[in-house]
């Protein structure tokens, strides 16, 4: 291939790739404006116009089929799907955090550059299709995460959650990078999808590789036994991020794992291995969960039993089965990024900040009923009543595992899921059916403080949409398309 | 006596268990640090050892991310080290237990 080739090439690829390349210049641009223009207002709007055209420019890209940067991303199908997702998520999670951070006296700029090199990590990690993307998106996804978590810096808290973090996923990194490695060796390529014909051999040292791969990947999505940052970084982190983290990043880790489950990996050996962890991770999470009297701690462990899900989905290893993980990656996204909005403007109920103890919420959802009446929708349906999209996801990812003769798995997840509904339906009996105590802090304070305009848009979409994608399947069907 | 490559990936393979075993007793968040960097230096080793013997370029190009990701990793550690000891005066981890269930 000559130069002017390789130029024009270049070209397409960048063009095929638009919106990575929208959102990373984007963040270079909030850099350089925040140096200029410190805690601007015109920061934050910058950003969302960023990933809002990403957006829409990924929007046609769901139809197309094909790879990018010779090969190292996959452009369109379930990378598309997963770009707009985690896209979709940023957007949610900006307008959220903007008049959060305001109040907090944190409207920096950093946070939305960091909000957007974190977004161009996910996007590349979402679409990899080469080990060098898979790493370089995990990391600049990672270190971002790092920073966000220990924004607050005068919280003690904060600090100690980001540290936790910070070393615990650094260790992780250094598993999968192992696990590359050793893939790398054993295969002689780290082309994800000429991996599979290479993979034959099963030598030990391609065993031992994809060992140490799933160690990272499961650290990421927070599976058992790899769990145990997730509750104390959810609980630390400023609260409309730990919607991102939670959403975003999980969503953007799984398509990374189906990618190489898919296509590089040989198929039907890894049922067994990963019907293990989601069934650890369902019951531990939701065990864990029950007994919280913090509600965001709560949502930690709820999300790692989410994760424990999807896993059950992955465990099935059909074509139904990705496509059922990815629609609950939707559904789990807006619900939680809702949950996390709602419980972000709760903290401003509480004299003591950030507590958000079950307690100091009792009767709330009088006192504030736009985000008494929203938590209602989104604590349902990650329980999984009908007609929520809670609901319809559950469906996605149990019925596959049925279909693939995995009965005792969709068991333990619907009984682990019954369970869930006692600790989401114990927050909404606190909200409505307990009144405050007279003196009990905060509910004066409370009165005063009114809810953003843009938050409550925020939250009536997330309801809006978690009842439309309950009660339609247009992307269910979507999400059917992509593994044919 | 030749040098062949498993003597590389045996060498790597103890260097990355050091760095693990670092990580997981020592107390000290520097050490720590430090550990990871170990870890991520010998899965250099290793990439660069496999990368000239097969003859492929990918694994080196590897190691350049992985040292500029090394990098950042030591600038935003060492950062939330000095934050954390502003706040508690120490920077052992037994320390930094605000969070219980």
């Amino acid at each position: 291939m000559d130069l002017s080739q390789a130029y024009s090439s270049m070209w397409a690829d960048i063009a095929a790739a638009l919106p990575l390349v929208i959102v990373s210049l984007a963040g270079l641009v909030v850099v350089v404006f925040d140096a200029y223009r410190n805690r601007h207002a015109a920061t934050p709007l910058i950003t969302l116009a960023a990933l809002v055209l990403a957006f829409a420019v990924e929007i046609p890209a769901l139809s197309a089929d094909g790879t990018a940067f010779h090969g190292m991303l996959r452009i369109g199908g379930a990378a598309a799907f997963v770009n707009l997702l985690i896209l979709g998520s940023g957007i949610l999670t900006v307008m959220l955090a903007m008049p959060y951070l305001k109040r907090l006296d944190m409207h920096i700029g950093e946070v939305y550059s960091m909000v957007l090199f974190a977004t161009a990590g996910m996007l590349m990690l979402g679409a990899a299709n080469h080990l060098v993307t898979i790493f370089v998106g995990l990391e600049t996804m990672s270190v971002c995460l790092y920073i966000l978590t220990g924004l607050v810096r005068k919280n003690q808290g904060a600090i100690e959650s980001a540290l936790k973090y910070f070393l615990l996923g650094a260790f992780s990194t250094g598993f999968f990078l192992y696990g590359m490695a050793l893939l790398y060796g054993a295969t002689g390529t780290m082309s994800l999808s000429d991996m599979q014909v290479a993979a034959g051999s099963g030598s030990v040292m391609f065993w031992a590789g994809v060992a140490l791969l799933l160690v990272g990947f499961l650290f990421k999505v927070s599976a058992v036994p790899f769990h145990m940052w997730t509750p104390d970084v959810y609980q630390g982190a400023p609260t409309p991020l730990v919607g991102f983290m939670s959403t975003a990043s999980k969503a953007a880790a799984f398509a990374a794992l189906i990618t190489v489950l898919v296509l590089a990996l040989p198929p039907e050996r890894w049922t067994g291995v990963l019907a293990v962890f989601a069934v650890i991770t369902m019951v531990i999470g939701n065990v864990l969960a029950l007994s919280q009297s913090n509600v965001k701690r709560m949502l930690a462990y709820s999300s790692i039993a989410h994760a424990g899900y999807i896993l059950v989905a992955l465990a099935a290893g059909t074509p139904e089965g990705y496509s059922g993980a990815l629609f609950y990656l939707l559904v789990y996204t807006v619900m939680n990024i809702g949950a996390f909005g709602v419980m972000s403007q709760l903290e401003w109920d509480d004299a003591q900040g950030s507590t958000q103890s079950l307690d100091s919420l009792a009767g709330v959802g009088y006192r504030r009923p736009l985000l008494g009446w929203t938590m209602v929708f989104f604590m349902f349906s990650l329980a999984g009543f009908p007609p929520l999209a809670g609901f319809l996801g559950k469906w996605a990812v149990f019925a596959p595992a049925i279909d693939a003769d995995l009965v005792w798995l969709a068991i333990t997840g619907v009984l682990a899921s019954a369970v869930s509904a006692y600790y989401y339906l114990r927050v909404l009996v606190v909200f409505f059916m307990k009144s405050a105590r007279d003196g009990e802090p905060g509910t004066a304070a409370g009165e005063a403080f009114v809810i953003p305009t843009m938050t409550r848009g925020v939250l009536i979409f997330c309801t809006a949409l978690l009842v439309v994608l309950g009660v339609t399947t247009f992307a269910w069907d979507l999400t059917g398309t992509f593994f044919g | 006596m030749e040098i062949t490559l498993n003597w590389y990936l045996y060498l790597s393979a103890i260097l990355f268990t050091m760095g693990v075993i670092g990580f997981l007793f020592r107390r000290d968040v520097i050490i720590m640090l430090m550990s990871i960097e170990l870890m991520l230096n010998a899965v250099n080793i290793t990439l660069v050892a496999l990368s000239q013997t097969m003859g492929s370029p990918a694994g080196q190009i590897l190691v350049f991310f992985v040292m500029a990701v090394a990098a950042a990793e030591a600038a935003i550690g060492l950062a939330l080290v000095i934050a954390a000891f502003r706040n508690k005066l120490t920077i052992d981890v037994t320390e930094f237990n605000l969070f219980k269930y």
